[in-house]
């Protein structure tokens, strides 16, 4: 009797376990931007849950959709930005990650709750959100510059060969739209053309296109101004006191980041537990303290940092909110245009 | 064993290496290059076009119209002047380094061929990003200049051509002083003491005895900078601040950012062409200076 007993438990275990490691596996394989997500959280993440997090990063929307759309990525979370994740879930790239029934989504904070590219949030989780404006440098400025894209496309001399542009082309694209007075996603040949002649006539001025090392470049003085986004901004300004952000009167980029599954995820449980994570006020607040950016959970203001607090660039003034323009999905007309744009500033 | 099938059998490990790592990728590209582009990236694998080929001369106007566009045309000359530059300057700095090896102990001989190596034990972009932290304003050069006293800081060079030219100069390097190094070793001494005794000076011994008896060496040394500096791709994006696009920039931003893969494909294939009309080009003349001898 105690013989077959230990018998059918041997063979039960033995059923058992491979589907047991199967629900298990261990590892969580992340695409996330450059310098967006601390290390030490990460580490907190593999202890508490046992998950190994491998973490890979990319520099913009475009070029990790090149990479997921290459196939065999094997990545189970990446993080667009809103109208990026709009198009992914058009192009049936996403899987529902079913953010409304994890524990944490009560503490997402109104409008993120039900943004405008996913109102159920049936496929995307928020990260961190912001702006892009012109940090530049006081101590090099010779008088106190205005609040215009002027001031980066039309340099005032001190700052002509000192400056840096996103190697973004919906970023550059975007900005130089608004101060030219155009519809972002605009498809009208002649307003590209005038926005070419306008990033041409930039040019000379320019010291660098790049979207990656930009904390680093604005606070070793390497550039003097930079087209920036004001996480980068804050961390820079930490190194370096002088360092000013402008919010361009004409209006700028307001964007939000999303924790999504893209199709071909083998780890998705893990993935969700991530989510979920992330959602959690005491992670969101720590997530923010590094990355300079706000976050979108409430109860994690109490664990910002005073200098994030305090910081303009990051909790945008009522008086500045009218200038922030929510980023949307442009018509791919636009897209052509502006790759068309892009291709001929660096021939 | 047949000959036949001693053949066959002899010649199958080298015809599948070459059909699975060459002829096959080769073939899929071509035929990328054909398809049309699908609407968000990829490409519609049952829609032919022969639109990417266009796209590299032509674009559509207002009127829709087929006008000329030498946007890529621009790039492409771009890259061949600044791969023609990056020869020439590794040819200036690769022959001197080859002629003093070579004339070298052996064992000395050794150790040199060893530390000329030695760069490709790390990672290509690691070195650019090191040349980076060097050339970049308040970087380890300036700070150098500084300390001696020297006149020029900050020189600001970084993000701009001279800093790709570094850039590449340095990386291929090696590609050139190893050809011109063997077959500079491989050369008779005798000759060169027969030069001497005939009275030649040492110009005229460089330039009549040694210099014509590692042509190939040079040959084979422009060859191994001059293609893959076509292509380049990092130096350019690092060090130049990605500010001038060049055709590895260019190709890399098909299949990156732009989503465009046939007419990336089309890009690497009209690139392609050009270094295999050109070798075929040096053959010729080879051959008939061969004949002519």
């Amino acid at each position: 009797m105690i013989r077959r007993l230990i018998l059918a438990a041997t063979t039960a275990l033995l059923l058992a376990a491979p589907a047991d490691v199967q629900a298990q596996s261990k590892e969580l394989l992340l695409f996330n931007w450059t310098n967006y997500m601390p290390p030490a959280l990460l580490k907190r993440f593999e202890a508490e849950t046992g998950i190994k997090v491998t973490l890979d990063t990319y520099d913009t929307n475009e070029s990790m959709l090149a990479k997921l759309q290459a196939g065999g990525s094997g990545y189970d979370l990446v993080v667009p930005t809103g109208p990026t994740v709009k198009q992914m879930i058009h192009d049936g790239l996403l899987l529902k990650s079913d953010v409304q029934s994890m524990p944490n989504y009560k503490n997402i904070r109104a409008p993120f709750d039900k943004p405008e590219f996913d109102p159920a949030r049936e496929y995307s989780a928020p990260y961190m959100w912001g702006t892009t404006g012109i940090a530049y440098d006081t101590a090099i400025a010779k008088e106190k510059l205005t609040d215009s894209w002027k001031e980066i496309f039309e340099p005032r001399p001190e700052f002509a060969g000192k400056l840096a542009m996103l190697s973004d082309m919906g970023e550059v694209f975007a900005a130089a739209a608004f101060y030219l007075g155009f519809d972002r996603c605009t498809d009208n040949p002649e307003q590209g053309q005038a926005i070419l002649e306008l990033l041409q006539r930039q040019k000379p001025a320019v010291k660098v296109y790049s979207a990656s090392g930009t904390v680093d470049r604005m606070a070793s003085g390497e550039v003097a101004m930079h087209q920036a986004w004001n996480g980068a901004f804050h961390r820079a300004q930490a190194k370096r006191a002088t360092l000013a952000y402008i919010y361009p009167r004409e209006g700028t980029n307001l964007w939000a980041d999303n924790f999504v599954i893209p199709k071909g995820a083998r780890n998705i449980d893990n993935a969700k537990l991530f989510i979920n994570f992330m959602l959690d006020p005491k992670n969101a607040g720590e997530a923010s303290n590094f990355t300079g950016y706000n976050n979108t959970i409430t109860g994690s203001e109490a664990l910002l940092t005073d200098a994030l607090k305090a910081d303009a660039a990051v909790n945008t003034p009522a008086n500045m909110m009218g200038r922030l323009n929510l980023s949307r999905e442009c018509p791919k007309t636009n897209l052509d245009l502006r790759e068309k744009v892009w291709t001929r500033l660096q021939r | 064993m047949k000959p036949a099938l001693r053949r066959a059998v002899l010649l199958g490990p080298a015809t599948l290496w070459i059909g699975l790592f060459l002829v096959l990728p080769l073939t899929l590209m071509a035929y990328v290059s054909t398809l049309e582009r699908g609407p968000s990236g990829g490409v519609l694998w049952d829609r032919h076009s022969a639109d990417a080929y266009l796209q590299f001369l032509f674009e559509r106007d207002l009127m829709d119209r087929l006008v000329l566009n030498t946007d890529y045309l621009h790039i492409f000359a771009r890259s061949i002047l600044l791969a023609g530059v990056t020869t020439l300057l590794t040819l200036a700095v690769g022959f001197p380094t080859a002629l003093w090896m070579a004339f070298q102990s052996e064992r000395l001989r050794l150790v040199l061929v060893f530390v000329v190596t030695v760069p490709f034990w790390t990672n290509i972009l690691v070195r650019n990003y090191a040349w980076m932290l060097i050339l970049r304003t308040g970087g380890t050069l300036d700070w150098l200049l500084t300390a001696l006293h020297l006149p020029g800081p900050p020189l600001e060079i970084l993000y701009t051509p001279w800093a790709t030219g570094i850039g590449l100069t340095y990386s291929f390097l090696p590609y050139m002083i190893l050809p011109i190094f063997v077959s500079l070793e491989k050369i008779d001494r005798r000759l060169i003491e027969a030069a001497y005794d005939l009275g030649a000076d040492r110009w005229r011994v460089l330039a009549r005895v040694i210099l014509p008896l590692t042509a190939p060496g040079l040959a084979g040394g422009a060859i191994l900078v001059f293609i893959p500096g076509l292509g380049a791709f990092i130096s350019p994006e690092l060090l130049g601040g990605a500010k001038s696009m060049m055709i590895g920039g260019l190709i890399q931003q098909q299949f990156g950012q732009s989503r465009n893969w046939p007419f990336g494909a089309a890009l690497a294939f009209v690139l392609l062409a050009m270094v295999l009309l050109a070798l075929w080009a040096h053959a010729l003349r080879y051959r008939r200076e061969r004949a002519d001898e």
